[in-house]
């Protein structure tokens, strides 16, 4: 791991958030309680498609401790609106998506196992329980439509939504793209399927709501990624109450990795029911409701194809993906399969030409939305499945093809073809580094000894970008974002010199508190100990987009040294007007603001004690007080990017894939922690190693989930990862002052191909489905120990 | 019924439902929050403690079953100025991120060193395989526990 000593940028100090989380003093949403608070259970519908005939809730009303029971359409009576999602994507045609009704709990039909109809309110949680046993609800059960590759020719689920498509959308050149292919050498073609995945952050979500009778006001606990931004949906759209009557409240959250970004059905009813109730109500998830209701991932089929000229230069990609929503259009469900995924078709190459075509299908699952990576590493996967299979069909090595055909340092800022502008790269430096670690020279005799051993051994690359740091605000805007994707931040100087750095961004594992203060105390000059960092309160910070998109630093830390910068130049006024000269006169640096050529200077605290105990002022031009807010909005998206590189072997006799060595190099720009970011990177690895070997969310065809219980979903354990060697090279951000790019998805994005890579390399197979799991390598090995061979 | 149990050192007598878990007896009668529960299949290992000394998950004890027992749990191996070795680790070793299976992990941890002879990588991967957590990958919760080892 990287040391560098004291506290400022660079250097890999240990936690703040630590102390608490390791003694049991972590705050999550079931450790809070609030007075008189009653217990809420959901309805959920047992069935994938079906209409509610009737509810009779007698038997629950009738039962002990229950306090109410309410359905959809008292929801609906009261005006309580439907859940929306935040991006429109128009179809090829100029029409808008589709986007059918979304009651937050059903009301005449329902169209997924879990979805919620009812809530059920007891003084406790086990008589809420008795209380949603004792409901009968009247179905009438219909055909399900699950598969999304024939959704649309399967019954229509929404009246609104014929062939159950969302919409059809491309992006690209389609003309330049069909030329390129009618002059290559060569076509490498792929059929893939991006695997249902279930994110499973380990904190079930919750929430709490809350009504002060005598305000009105309502406070929302809940582990948000993003607070404010449920608070604007919940008072502009849903209609729960008016945005300055709600506060929400995310307090130490457990992971989220996109699940906890969206506005869902059970926030959004227990805080309109404590409004009913009249009494705080709290409902907390047992890991079967997240199974079943928390947004999914991923969920693509996908034909791409690669048209390269016979000396290996890529000339035009073609993609038609084939997107599954769920049920529902989830917060930023239509986002995800197109805007960040087509456009990061070009990966790390010079490919001139690509065009991509995405339908977007409705069916009767839980609705799909963003998780870690979010369309990224779908891209990802598509392009560097293709050129590991393009560099095996032409005979060339995959990481020569690769190098033959990356965007060179002197190209940028380059344009693609895919309506992104790569600022900074350089691409070769993480591929040669990768091939360092993984020691590729001696690949070959690695591999031969594994067949003396009766083994096989298997390399794979993948070469990965991300656009990150989401999002100029005016891009998104006119791709159809409902929202800016600036961030906010307020640099608060107390009176004794301490510093409160409040943030837009949110963290929910990320180590904000320390990162963060690490960049204020560096830019301040002032002790990491004297700043505290707060956040995931929309009463205590006025607005935030909080966090998704590997943005927190590049976006939320560009806001602060904006706060900061703000900070500095106020207190040069400050201390101008103390030595009677102007401000232009007044350098800062280490915490000392002093004059030119003079001896005369200040140190922050006193600065900041001044500032309140404003003797004098010039109050016309000078105010009392050191506080200052800022929002960032960036220039343009980030993008890191690196070479994951995984080797792997293979028992024949039992099919099972051991990760023996795992090598990621990545481009994150400057690095404010390295510790934590090599943290970020060994998590988002294995949860691509996941998606690779393990994963897989299965609905049966009648739309029951079969994977609904760590019984049956395979989460990554222990003993099914290896340990990782991690580095980074670096090129700065071109476009934010601290010159930061964004780790959080990384490991995500790149890994899954670079194993799936490995595997095939070591079967000599084409294609295998994910995950690879010990029975499906096995069976592409003819059950018998020896490839079959098969494309 | 009626439980008597040592926790974290203090004797209690409580009166609980026969069917009250153990983790919620320490949760929500005794207010010891860093105990958590992450699953219903008592497959997270969010929920370890220690009964009578070896690690047990505490969503699959019935409060009655501790009756007489002694019980460890996060709150109870070491505070913020005199830390236990594993908690001093995990933090070293930057083994928690959100930190939502921390105490489980470090439970589990403490256990499989106090009961271990030759632990190394292979045996703590084993070793920690009913713990899950969605964070770190699993990389530094390793290395933590190997460093831990030496100091424990």
């Amino acid at each position: 791991m990287s040391e560098t000593g004291g506290t400022g940028i660079g250097a890999s100090v240990r936690r703040k958030e630590d102390v608490r989380f390791i003694t049991g003093a972590g705050n999550y949403m079931d450790d809070i309680n609030q007075p008189g608070q009653t217990y809420a259970v959901f309805l959920r519908s047992p069935h994938a498609r079906a209409k509610i005939l009737g509810i009779d809730a007698s038997g629950a009303l009738a039962t002990p401790g229950v306090v109410a029971v309410f359905t959809g359409a008292d929801l609906a009576a009261d005006g309580i609106g439907d859940l929306p999602c935040g991006w429109l994507v128009k179809s090829r045609d100029g029409s808008d998506m589709i986007q059918p009704p979304h009651p937050p709990i059903a009301v005449e039909r329902v169209n997924y196992v879990g979805e919620p109809y009812g809530i059920v309110i007891a003084e406790t949680l086990q008589a809420a329980r008795d209380g949603a046993e004792a409901v009968v609800t009247d179905f009438e059960d219909l055909p399900a439509v699950v598969d999304a590759a024939t959704a649309t020719s399967g019954d229509q689920l929404h009246e609104s939504v014929p062939n159950n498509r969302c919409y059809d959308w491309e992006f690209g050149d389609q003309a330049a793209t069909e030329a390129a292919f009618a002059q290559a050498a060569h076509v490498t073609s792929l059929d893939i399927v991006n695997n249902r995945l279930i994110p499973n952050a380990m904190e079930p979500r919750a929430a709490i709501g809350c009504y002060e009778a005598a305000s009105g006001d309502y406070t929302l606990y809940m582990n948000s990624q993003n607070p404010h931004l449920e608070r604007l949906v919940l008072a502009a759209f849903v209609q729960v109450a008016p945005e300055s009557k709600l506060r929400v409240v995310s307090p130490d959250v457990g992971g989220g990795f996109g699940s906890k970004i969206f506005v869902y059905a059970e926030e959004t009813a227990v805080t309109w029911a404590a409004g009913k109730v009249r009494r705080p109500v709290k409902w907390v998830a047992d890991r079967s409701e997240s199974f079943l209701g928390d947004c999914h991932g991923r969920d693509h089929v996908t034909h791409a194809e690669l048209a390269l000229a016979d000396d290996g230069e890529f000339l035009g990609m073609r993609v038609a993906t084939t997107a599954n929503m769920g049920a529902y259009l989830s917060t930023f469900a239509s986002s995800v399969p197109t805007y960040l995924y087509g456009t990061l078709l070009a990966g790390q190459y010079r490919t001139p030409a690509i065009y991509v075509e995405v339908q977007s299908v409705f069916t009767n699952t839980t609705p799909v939305d963003a998780y870690r990576g979010a369309g990224r590493p779908e891209a990802t996967y598509v392009v560097e499945r293709l050129v590991e299979t393009a560099a095996r069909e032409l005979g060339m090595d995959p990481a020569e093809l690769r190098r033959r055909n990356f965007i060179q340092p002197d190209q940028f800022p380059y344009e693609t073809p895919v309506a992104l502008t790569y600022d900074t790269g350089d691409y070769e430096a993480s591929l040669d580094r990768a091939l360092e670690h993984i020691d590729y020279a001696r690949f070959a005799a690695r591999r031969a000894e594994s067949e003396a051993l009766g083994r096989k051994r298997g390399i794979g690359f993948s070469s990965y970008i991300e656009a990150c740091g989401l999002a100029p605000s005016q891009v998104a805007l006119s791709l159809g974002a409902g929202v800016g994707l600036f961030e906010s931040a307020e640099v608060r100087v107390n009176v004794t010199g301490s510093v409160t750095v409040i943030t837009g961004s949110h963290s929910h594992g990320q180590g904000h508190e320390t990162t963060f203060a690490q960049v204020v105390s560096e830019k301040l000059g002032i002790p990491f100990e004297n700043v505290e960092v707060v956040h995931g309160d929309s009463g205590r910070g006025d607005y935030g987009l909080g966090t998704y998109g590997s943005r927190s630093i590049a976006v939320g830390g560009s806001a602060i040294v904006k706060a900061a910068d703000k900070i500095i130049a106020k207190g040069k006024k400050i201390v101008a007007h103390n030595f009677e000269t102007t401000d232009d006169r007044i350098d800062f640096e280490d915490g000392v603001f002093s004059e030119q050529e003079s001896n005369r200077s200040m140190e922050f605290g006193e600065v900041a004690f001044a500032a309140y105990v404003p003797a004098n002022f010039p109050l016309d031009e000078l105010e009392p007080g050191l506080s200052e807010k800022a929002f960032y909005d960036p220039g343009n998206f980030t993008y890191p990017a690196g070479t994951h590189v995984c080797e792997v072997e293979i028992d024949p006799e039992t099919g099972t894939v051991e990760i023996v060595d795992f090598v990621a190099v990545d481009d994150f720009g400057l690095i404010i922690n390295p510790m934590i970011v090599e943290g970020q990177v060994h998590g988002g690895l294995v949860q691509g190693i996941g998606q690779a070997l393990l994963e897989h969310g299965v609905y049966d065809e009648s739309g029951q989930l079969v994977t609904g219980s760590y019984m049956d979903y395979c989460m990554p354990r222990a003993d099914d990862v290896p340990s990782f060697t991690v580095d980074t090279t670096v090129t700065p951000c071109t476009h934010n002052p601290l010159g930061v790019k964004g780790c959080g998805e990384a490991g995500a994005i790149g890994a899954t191909a670079a194993v799936m890579n490995a595997v095939t390399d070591a079967l000599g197979v084409k294609e295998l489905a994910m995950p690879a799991t010990s029975e499906t390598v096995w069976n592409a090995l003819g059950g018998s120990g020896a490839a079959s061979g098969a494309a | 019924m009626e439980v008597t149990l040592t926790v974290n050192g203090a004797d209690h007598t409580l009166d609980v439902p026969d069917n009250a878990l153990l983790v919620e007896l320490l949760r929500e009668r005794l207010n010891l929050t860093g105990t958590h529960v992450g699953c219903d299949t008592s497959q997270c290992g969010a929920c370890v403690v220690h009964m009578d000394g070896r690690a047990v998950k505490s969503c699959t004890v019935l409060a009655g079953q501790a009756d007489g027992a002694d019980v460890t749990t996060i709150e109870g191996i070491g505070t913020a100025d005199a830390l236990h070795p594993m908690q001093e680790a995990f933090r070293e070793c930057h083994a928690l991120q959100c930190g939502f299976c921390t105490p489980g992990m470090i439970m589990a941890a403490i256990d499989l060193v106090q009961t271990s002879d030759d632990l190394d990588e292979a045996a703590v991967r084993d070793g920690l395989e009913g713990n899950l957590c969605r964070c770190t990958g699993y990389h530094n919760i390793v290395r933590a526990v190997l460093s831990a080892r030496d100091n424990m």
